[in-house]
């Protein structure tokens, strides 16, 4: 960078517009690849921004921290986004009442599945203990991910981009999976979608349909919880 | 519209202050869902504006994780060194991780009976 725009930047850096207006551009090209894909999951809107703002970092040299100095405020809305997943959930109160002795059976079993697979996957491939440590609690929510990664002896803030991996992942293959193993129920595919992919995994089965939406918050939020109590005590068992 | 906000800010922070005062594992967030849907229950019904406020912010939920998952741009030294486990254990497990809830799911209510199919 020349010194000019090496001293723009330290002025733009100063105040959160710039880092808060990349964000949004990069989610608009997301959102725009999306539509001209024919909306296929597979192009999904965050793996596509994320991939933007990582080349426009790498390209720029501009630190992470930085860049999150302005981002933060689009990344603080998640608190008050995730008490409103309480709207949709208690729309769809009387499904879930219905059907919440089948929920608490697949979200145990889900949760098992996600944590042993990943961990299983990774050993046999020749992962590094830290790497298997910090891949156990993935696919729960970020927060409780890295309490549970620290607990464990992993790498919390490792463990948060294996979280936002699978989320990603979750997303934009999620459709394809549940038709795969034909699974038609909207309660059933936003179970998995949570379980699985957490919050982004939401976002998706809300874009498809309230009921999945409901159901995936729902089983977001119990296997953050699941996790955060029954993997410690798992680990301690077979370690 | 900012009448929710506050109502939702307000959920949140109670969450917070719960986790931190009981020591839950779980986020302040999270609590916050459970206290706003609480109210809901003993109200019962969402108000017009909450309503349309919680849709405004669930619709754009996607957005919200570009600040963090471009999180990864730090790890990226790491996740090349150990790439094809991470890969195959991200993808695998939570394609699998999908299958096997969503079935079980559906296998489950399909014997209490009481479908609602795509």
């Amino acid at each position: 960078m020349n010194s000019t725009l090496h001293d723009v930047w330290v002025y733009l850096a100063a105040s959160p517009l710039a880092g808060l207006t990349v964000t949004l551009v990069a989610y608009q090209i997301g959102l725009w690849l999306h539509e001209r894909c024919g909306r296929t999951p597979l192009v999904n809107p965050v793996l596509i921004a994320v991939l933007v703002l990582i080349a426009l970092l790498t390209a720029s040299g501009i630190e992470y921290r930085t860049y999150f100095e302005g981002a933060q405020f689009v990344h603080f809305l998640l608190g008050p986004a995730t008490v409103a997943l309480a709207v949709p959930l208690y729309n769809q109160i009387n499904q879930v009442r219905r059907s919440l002795g089948a929920l608490a059976v697949a979200l145990l079993t889900g949760s098992v599945t996600a944590a042993g697979s990943a961990v299983a996957l990774g050993w046999l491939l020749g992962a590094s203990e830290k790497t298997l440590l910090s891949l156990a609690p993935k696919s729960v929510t970020s927060p409780i991910a890295m309490g549970v990664s620290e607990q464990l002896g992993g790498l919390p803030s490792l463990t948060a981009v294996f979280v936002m991996l699978s989320g990603i992942v979750g997303a934009a293959l999620g459709t394809w999976t549940l038709n795969l193993v034909r699974v038609k129920d909207w309660r059933a595919r936003g179970l998995g979608m949570g379980v699985a992919a957490h919050g982004i995994g939401t976002a998706r089965a809300l874009q498809v349909n309230e009921v999945a939406g409901a159901f995936s918050g729902l089983a977001m939020g119990l296997n953050g919880l699941a996790t955060a109590v029954l993997l410690p005590l798992l680990w301690r068992l077979f370690s | 519209m900012l009448g929710s906000l506050t109502i939702l800010l307000l959920c949140q922070l109670a969450g917070e202050l719960i986790t931190l005062a009981l020591k839950l594992p779980v986020p302040g967030p999270v609590i916050g869902m459970l206290l706003l849907f609480i109210g809901l229950a003993v109200r019962g019904g969402v108000p017009r504006g909450l309503h349309d406020t919680a849709g405004g912010l669930l619709r754009h939920l996607s957005l919200l994780f570009v600040p963090a998952g471009t999180g990864v741009v730090v790890h990226l030294g790491l996740l090349g060194n150990e790439a094809l486990p991470i890969a195959v254990s991200l993808i695998g497990s939570t394609v699998l991780a999908i299958a096997v809830t969503a079935w079980i799911m559906a296998a489950l209510l399909r014997r209490t009976g009481g479908e609602d199919r795509a």
